[in-house]
């Protein structure tokens, strides 16, 4: 099945992420392809490359990025929602003028589009939230 | 991406308090111009996004309740509201705003967005969906 997954909420504070992460690792495993996981509201601070968290947990940021490039992921950040959030990558950063950005590798910014072009080719788009 | 699904999206939180609302909006109107056929539903605390006279002055955001106003111009017609969701709030139809479209099958005439639809007939459009987007 072409799968898409849409994570609404941010790291640490709820486990949504971690559900579509454990999603997207069982549905490769199954042999499903992963068409893109887009990320929505706060969903999007699971892109930021400067998350510390302490070293005997989990460290999201990092685990996405690693199955990103395992898998050759498309994971999407809605720009919208990440320049609310602090969430840029180095073209955002000139466009708004800022000191430094903080996209993680294997993530990309880019529009709301993404999410619905998303809905029309895949068999499923699985939302992870409240 | 020629085909074209039944989008129904799904609004279930109140309008202030979080963001789900307003970025369910942005959603929607970002996915208008794919040309889909697009339904909104509101159920549970997310029909008081469509309660008439918001005043956001004092909360510090931006009142956009304009916004839902504005859905027939992006060929939005098929706004379901749970009629269970507004009694369990002491809510009628008549709390809520007013949202329109331009029929264009019957010359054009404006007529109502909003159907009033039970539980049962919500879990039957969310049956006839191709695509849920839930917020």
């Amino acid at each position: 099945m072409k799968l898409g997954i849409c994570v609404l909420e941010g790291p640490y504070q709820h486990e949504a992420s971690d559900t579509a992460y454990n999603f997207a690792v069982a549905a490769l495993e199954k042999g499903h392809e992963i068409f893109r996981i887009f990320f929505y509201h706060d969903g999007v601070n699971n892109a930021t490359r400067l998350m510390v968290p302490p070293q005997d947990d989990r460290h999201i940021q990092q685990r996405w990025s690693e199955l990103a490039e395992k898998h050759d992921l498309d994971l999407v950040v809605c720009v919208a929602a990440a320049q609310r959030r602090g969430i840029l990558d180095e073209d955002e950063m000139k466009r708004h003028g800022k000191d430094a950005n903080n996209i993680a590798p294997g993530f990309r910014i880019s529009g709301l589009g993404q999410l619905i072009e998303a809905e029309i080719e895949c068999d499923r788009v699985v939302f992870f939230g409240d | 991406m020629s085909e074209v699904k039944n989008f129904l999206y799904v609004n279930r939180k109140a309008p202030h308090g979080t963001i789900y609302a307003l970025e369910s909006l942005e959603v929607v109107l970002i996915g208008a111009a794919f040309e889909q056929d697009v339904a909104l539903a509101f159920l549970d605390d997310g029909v008081f996004q469509l309660v008439k006279g918001w005043d956001t002055s004092e909360l510090g955001v931006k009142n956009f309740q304009p916004a839902y106003t504005a859905l027939g111009d992006y060929d939005i017609s098929k706004v379901y509201v749970e009629r269970e969701s507004l009694e369990e709030r002491g809510l009628t139809e008549d709390d809520l705003i007013e949202m329109t479209y331009e029929d264009e099958d019957d010359d054009w005439a404006e007529k109502s967005s909003i159907r009033i639809v039970s539980r049962e007939e919500m879990a039957q459009i969310m049956r006839d969906s191709d695509v849920i987007l839930s917020f």
